[in-house]
């Protein structure tokens, strides 16, 4: 899965191919979904697959389960949205660097306070430091509150290319995501992510090779915090808008349910889930059912943690591996 | 006795008033494999964990090359050479068996925390990793998923592993445990091998084994020291036959 020589070549071989295939195909997909789908509402499955994949990198690849993601998910789009309103000259690509830089500092701070807790206890200690975050948000002044930042300007790209055109703002928003998925898929197989993988397996015995365990999970923690708050900087600047709904335990817990529903350690499956989940939103919130919407979303939790443990994305790798071998 | 590579002062280990580790006293020369043996429950494993700081000690200090590393963190010992194995054996189950080795070997690159170079960046290593799995005889399983492998094969390569550290000193927690006869052969071999030029302090209850491997006997009862020497002066110490060897007698 992670290093090239250490599989027969030709098993190797076909797995590679199959990945470059599948990624192909869905590069192409991406491509061309905006002239069938809604611009908007891909964009928003991308910003929150993006956000499910930084998730699933600290809860499938390094074993730890974080309550408060939603902290960095409403950080970067907070700043963000208030870079690029209170700086009219800042262009779109540099406020949303700001606001990931903040999301990025926030995790570090988090990261520090909880990395050497363990189990329940680091989601207990991310959850409360979250809910800290949001009532902060719901106070201070720049956010509105209640009522959300309203009026973000989308801004020019690079100062050229007008993003209030929703087809040039999908395309810049494939490429944050994209680029924020290859950034995990790497991390995971680096010879950090080796580490990480020691770690996650036996932790004993990677501090007895000498490794500092509490650094690397450090590190990992941080990296999926600046993501995550890459992905909430890269909405506020589609939406013009950010609220506290993105920094509200809600997101915490919707971000668990996408990357369980689609495959947890899986890279694809918190793609799928999410996509899954906004699309349920995006359905059933228009119909009389939209007020059933916490049901459902708690249906479907509780039967994919006693029935499809793998997920979506990992029900399907196993089902392959096992007949195209 | 400059040649004391590993000591202990007064070492003591309280869990909740009751005393685990008893202000031990011991000496471990260099370059010999050093056995500890006691009934279960002597306190023998947790003797380790405090060796190698996985637990804080209650009073005394530990002395590795002559200074006291009471303060270092444990996986800082490890990187100071005194590295310890666990009595349930202790492998990364879904990574491949190179891989396992691997990880060890990779720290001294100083690139563990590059998360934007690929994992083929370590692929250098790998010769060196199939060098150590020939050393205990795996090298046909470098590939397997390491969770596939019989439980003795674990061992080996658990040793295998450690020794990818090239470590000074070696605390070995019961190697033998849970063993069939061959294996137990097969591992005796590796760990005399292992320990040219190096330091092994072992936990070993097949006393066939000690006698036959180690320079240098020590007996723990209730946290306690009760013996210490060679294999024949601790055989025939009366105190020792009767709390230890009373039972296993038989099985010398
Ligand atoms: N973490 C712990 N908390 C409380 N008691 C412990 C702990 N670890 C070990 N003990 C106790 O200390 C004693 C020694 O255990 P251990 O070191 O595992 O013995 P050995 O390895 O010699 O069989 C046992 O009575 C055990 O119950
Ligand atoms: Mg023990």
């Amino acid at each position: 899965m992670t290093t090239s020589t250490l599989y027969p070549d030709t098993l190797q071989a076909s797995r590679q191919r199959r990945q470059l295939q599948l990624g192909l195909a869905l590069l192409a997909i991406a491509l061309v979904a905006p002239f069938v789908a809604y611009p908007i509402f891909l964009m928003k499955i991308l910003c929150f697959a993006l956000f499910a994949c930084a998730f699933n990198l600290l809860l499938g690849y390094v074993g730890l389960l974080s309550f408060g993601h939603a902290a960095f998910l409403g950080t970067g789009g907070y700043i963000t949205g208030f870079l690029l309103t209170r700086y009219s000259g800042l262009t779109p690509e540099l406020g949303i660097l700001g606001g990931t830089a903040a999301a990025t500092l926030l995790g570090l701070l988090f990261g520090l306070l909880a990395i050497r807790r363990q189990g329940i206890y680091f989601a207990m200690i991310t959850l409360a430091l979250a809910q800290m975050t949001f009532f902060i948000y719901l106070q201070a002044p720049f956010t509105g509150g209640e009522n959300g930042m309203h009026g973000v300007p989308r801004g020019k790209l690079l100062g050229l290319i007008d993003l209030k055109n929703d087809l040039a703002m999908y395309y810049f928003v494939l490429a944050i995501c994209l680029s924020g998925y290859l950034l995990i898929r790497r991390t995971v197989n680096s010879p950090f992510g080796q580490v990480l993988y020691a770690i996650r397996e036996n932790e004993p015995r990677a501090i007895s090779l000498g490794y500092n365990v509490a650094a690397y999970k450090l590190l990992a923690f941080v990296i999926s915090a600046g993501i995550a708050g890459l992905a909430g900087a890269t909405k506020t600047v589609v939406f013009q808008f950010a609220s506290l709904t993105d920094a509200h335990w809600h997101m915490s817990g919707e971000v668990i349910l996408m990357t369980l529903l689609g495959g947890v350690g899986t890279l694809l499956g918190p793609v799928v889930g999410s996509s899954l989940v906004v699309w349920l939103h995006h359905v059933l919130g228009g119909s009389v059912l939209g007020s059933w919407m916490g049901t459902i979303l708690g249906t479907i939790f509780v039967l994919c943690v006693l029935l499809f443990r793998d997920g979506l994305v990992g029900y399907v790798q196993k089902f392959v591996r096992r007949n195209l071998r | 006795m400059s040649n004391v590579v590993l000591e202990t002062r007064g070492l003591t280990k309280e869990f909740n008033g009751f005393t685990a580790v008893d202000s031990v006293d011991l000496q471990v020369q260099q370059g010999h494999i050093h056995a500890l043996i006691g009934p279960n429950g002597a306190g023998k494993s947790t003797f380790f964990n405090l060796l190698t700081r996985f637990l804080p000690a209650t009073r005394g200090e530990v002395l590795y090359r002559g200074k006291a590393i009471g303060t270092l963190a444990p996986n800082q010992i490890a990187c100071q050479g005194l590295v310890r194995s666990f009595q349930i054996s202790a492998v990364f189950g879904h990574m491949s068996v190179l891989e396992n080795v691997r990880v060890a070997l990779q720290r001294p690159l100083g690139t563990s925390f590059h998360f934007w170079k690929p994992a083929s960046s370590l692929d250098r290593l790998n010769q060196r990793a199939m060098q150590l799995l020939e050393e205990v005889d795996l090298q046909g399983f470098a590939t397997r998923k390491t969770v596939e492998l019989p439980y003795g094969r674990k061992r080996a390569l658990e040793l295998a592993t450690t020794l990818a550290l090239d470590p000074q000193v070696m605390l070995l927690d019961e190697p033998t445990q849970g063993m069939g006869h061959e294996d137990v052969e097969r591992v005796v071999e590796l760990i005399r091998k292992a320990a040219v030029g190096r330091t092994v302090l072992m936990v070993e209850h097949n006393l066939q084994v000690v006698s036959s491997l180690c320079d240098r006997i020590t007996v723990l009862a209730r946290g306690k020291v009760l013996a210490e020497g060679d294999y024949p002066a601790v055989s025939a110490n009366p105190q020792v036959r009767e709390a230890y060897m009373g039972k296993e007698a038989a099985h010398v």
